[in-house]
């Protein structure tokens, strides 16, 4: 592979991706005196974690009481028992003064009346452990993501965060089981960067791009965890992926929860509000997982809406107009762009859409990358943001836990970092074999000849995945996606690549991000078919209820070309101090 | 009058034609710019016949359409696919726009595909923002506050968190900027209007303590003043901001300061 022209960089720590986690994490880095590089294919603000809408939640109680342990209490419930309360605890418990200080960097947060940071309503989110609803999500206006990841470019400007904008990611450079920096490919100039580094922090996002209607961006491709797939590490919990309730139907654009946290709801074709029926307290506010099943319940049974009742309405025609317009302004704007709809006057066509993945790279509540085995970690290796599994959201993710879950672990990493990275260590010698590894797979994509384009292949993935690993699963369709997925796979032995040049070869970077999407699309289905109950977003037909017994467990996959391997890890099941007791599974019921 | 010619090697050739495969009976003619660094060659314009019968509302799903099943090696930059990350600035039917919320039904005839113009071209439909980010990190786009508050928040009315709505939604996708005549010629020195919105933002917030020292900063014949009023940055913007009328309010702000 000596065709390629390597350029050599050493830095303490690097960052790849430049998100509300990696930003946070690159800010917090560069405070700490270590030399930082923060590498992203995209610039820093067309990042997904622009996308967000309604909010991030923390208990700064600015509309009516609240508390760090309620907030708990709600992510433990709402992960359905399978996160890990000792990460739960920490997210929660820091989660108030990272919110003061994202306010502080500048993010523009609606007000209340007395000027402090506005919040809203949102699913899952109560006060006194379940006992009515609970205004904890700060927004910014329904721009909330956006005005944070601008908010942290600009942090990390401030810093003098070194940038490598426009590089995509190969592989991580592992040896002896450690972590020693990636390679990546700039799309600038067509040349291959190898970043030596004593701890390499993946903050590459999930992978909503393996399904066919996803509210996710064309780049949600989870480069991050193929990358540590390859590196033979495993992913955790992949079966559990979120279908958002309120997804523009035949588009996929988002619609904030906060439409429903400002008073909108759903309404089938009989004109019924039917989520009173599934979640008589919180109704339309219960966990995503809850709606998005009620939604698809209704339209299974023939209550849907549309020619082919194939979806349901969102009602917020009833809303005060001056609320819509300071709270609701981009979805009003994307309803009219994608539905054609004024939602002043009409509802909003929406369907469950692939949105989120509670699974990922496994990490402990310090954003160290766990081997899989026990509470070991992998020496040089962290992971943040929707890439890891940390696990806060365990088997359902709440609304507005995101936001915060990316600053609050990107600041833990930086601060781990910190504590283990001594600034200016040398970097020992690593050889070429991990370099010509990476380089042979990249060599051999880029020269591929073959029958199938990536497109038909990509679209294949994601119909199977779309059709066999939804909202409601049976043994029977996850093993025909099991099946399914692995002939996707086969293609890639005849894959044709036509663009053979370096500079910004987006037919490259496409089979690139194919060939890592299809490894987690293998993870994903083989996961969700060994795990035989119902837990949180994922729902077995014909195993309707939670196993506590058997499953209380974090599935752990591993996955080397289509061959994968499914282990399990206990739940943490303790806190991390003693300022809260740990909650003891219990029926989920909103 | 003086006769200005293009280079030898940065005129337009007629490109590739690409005849429809399908046998649609709902055709559209897309005429997209091409260039290549790596091959030596001029840039192009090839033309696609696209089935309209099976492509969604907007200008992205026609440039998706035709790099999945025409010519996978079309370059553009796309990501959200609805209006928020502002990856997808291009020059639509002579007009700069996301092509993501461009419906294409708003385009009469063939429909031409550009970069955004006066930008170096990279590949295609990719143009060099590297001179626009470096502005932008110029005017310093972070709170600056001497509080001593540490644990809660710094208050801000409702009024004046107003005042940053129009400002703060700006998504940096270039189009108001690319769009302007003062900044094609002076772009190196002219903040242009994205920019300049953006110093206006941090300008207005009530929570910043160095408003005049910013004031003082774009307050320069050529950063600020090169604006003419011309008024293409706002009707260009996607998101129905409006950059002149913050660069309007700036140049008050120094007229009465």
């Amino acid at each position: 592979m000596s065709s390629y022209k390597i350029i050599d960089h050493e830095y303490d720590v690097i960052v790849l991706g430049a998100g509300g986690s990696g930003l946070r994490a690159a800010v917090g880095l560069s405070e700490a005196g270590l030399k930082t590089a923060c590498i992203s294919k995209v610039f820093p603000t067309r990042s997904h974690t622009s996308a967000a809408q309604g909010g991030i939640s923390a208990s700064l109680g600015n509309m009516g009481e609240d508390d760090w342990r309620w907030h708990m209490y709600d992510t433990v419930k709402g992960a359905d028992w399978l996160g890990d309360q000792d990460s739960i605890e920490y997210l929660c418990k820091e989660a108030p003064a990272a919110v003061i200080e994202l306010e502080k960097y500048g993010v523009p947060f609606s007000r209340t009346d007395d000027g402090k940071i506005y919040q809203r309503p949102f699913g899952g989110m109560t006060k006194n452990y379940g006992n009515g609803i609970v205004q904890r999500t700060c927004a910014a206006a329904d721009r909330t993501g956006h005005a944070i990841l601008h908010t942290l470019y600009g942090q990390a400007l401030k810093h003098n965060t070194e940038f490598f904008i426009e590089y995509f990611a190969l592989d991580l450079l592992m040896k002896d089981g450690e972590c020693k920096g990636l390679i990546a490919w700039n799309l600038n100039d067509g040349t291959i960067h190898r970043f030596r580094a004593h701890s390499t922090i993946i903050a590459t996002g999930g992978y909503g791009k393996a399904y066919y209607s996803a509210t996710s961006a064309h780049t949600c491709t989870g480069d991050g965890n193929a990358m540590v797939l390859r590196a033979g590490l495993p992913l955790q919990d992949m079966e559990f992926v979120q279908f958002h309730p309120t997804g523009i139907y035949g588009h996929g654009t988002l619609i904030s929860e906060g439409v429903r946290g400002e008073g909108g709801y759903l309404v089938n074709s009989k004109g019924e509000r039917f989520m009173e029926r599934y979640a008589p307290k919180a109704k339309d506010l219960a966990s995503r997982d809850v709606v998005s099943r009620s939604m698809s319940i209704e339209i299974n049974e023939g209550r849907g809406v549309g020619k082919e009742q194939d979806h349901v309405h969102l009602h917020l025609s009833h809303l005060d107009k001056s609320i819509i317009e300071s709270r609701l302004p981009g979805i009003t704007e994307a309803a009219r762009l994608f539905a054609n709809v004024d939602v002043t006057k009409e509802p909003i066509p929406v369907v469950p859409t692939v949105h989120y993945n509670m699974g990922g790279i496994p990490t402990n509540y310090k954003a160290e990358v766990l081997t899989g085995n026990d509470s070991e970690t992998v020496p040089g290796l962290m992971a943040i943001g929707e890439a890891a599994c940390v696990s806060v959201h365990g088997a359902n993710r709440l609304g507005s836990n995101s936001l915060i879950d990316l600053v609050v672990f990107g600041r833990a990493a930086a601060k781990r970092a910190a504590e283990i990275v001594k600034p200016g260590t040398p970097h020992e010698d690593i050889g070429e074999t991990e370099t010509e590894k990476c380089l042979e797979r990249f060599d051999k994509l880029r020269n591929s000849n073959g029958e199938n384009s990536t497109a038909e292949l990509r679209l294949s993935m994601q119909k199977t995945m779309q059709s066999k690993c939804a909202v409601f699963r049976t043994e029977k369709t996850l093993k025909e996606g099991v099946d399914d997925i692995r002939k996707a796979y086969d293609g890639m032995e005849s894959i044709s690549v036509k663009d053979k040049s370096l500079v910004f070869n987006t037919d490259l970077v496409e089979t690139l991000e194919f060939d890592n999407l299809i490894r987690q699309a293998i993870t994903t289905v083989d996961s969700a078919y060994n795990r035989q109950e119902s837990r949180g977003a994922h729902a077995r037909e014909d195993f309707p209820k939670r196993d506590d017994e058997k499953f209380m467990q974090h599935t752990i996959a591993w996955c080397n070309g289509k061959d994968s391997k499914i282990g399990y890890r206990p739940v943490t099941k303790t806190t991390l101090t003693n300022e809260v007791q740990y909650f003891p599974p219990q029926e989920r019921v909103y | 009058m003086v006769q200005i010619n293009l280079p030898k090697n940065s005129e337009v050739q007629k490109g590739n034609y690409y005849q429809d495969k399908t046998g649609s009976k709902n055709i559209r003619k897309v005429n997209v710019y091409r260039w290549d660094p790596s091959n030596g060659e001029n840039p192009r314009v090839d033309t696609y016949e696209v089935d309209m019968d099976n492509c969604p509302s907007k200008v992205l799903d026609i440039l998706n359409k035709i790099k999945n099943e025409i010519d996978p090696s079309l370059a553009y930059r796309r990501s959200c696919a609805h209006g928020v990350c502002g990856s997808c600035a291009m020059n639509m039917d002579g007009k700069n726009g996301l092509a993501c919320t461009k419906p294409h039904s708003e385009i009469e005839g063939d429909i031409n595909i550009y970069p955004l113009p006066h930008l170096k071209v990279k590949k295609d439909l990719i143009g060099d923002l590297s001179g626009l980010y470096k502005q932008y990190e110029s005017i310093e786009p972070w709170l600056k506050t001497n509080t001593k508050v540490e644990t809660t928040e710094i208050l801000q009315t409702k009024e004046d968190r107003v005042k940053l709505d129009g400002a703060y939604e700006c998504i940096m996708c270039a189009c108001c900027s690319t769009s302007c005549p003062s900044y094609w010629w002076n772009g190196d020195k002219y903040l242009g209007p994205a920019v300049l919105l953006q110093a206006y933002r941090w300008i207005v917030d009530s929570r910043d303590d160095e408003k005049k020292k910013r004031l003082k900063k774009v307050a320069d014949e050529l950063k600020l003043y090169r604006c003419h009023t011309i008024m293409n940055c706002t009707n260009a913007c996607p998101k129905g901001l409006n950059p002149a009328k913050a660069i309007a309010e700036l140049k008050k702000m120094l007229a009465t300061s």
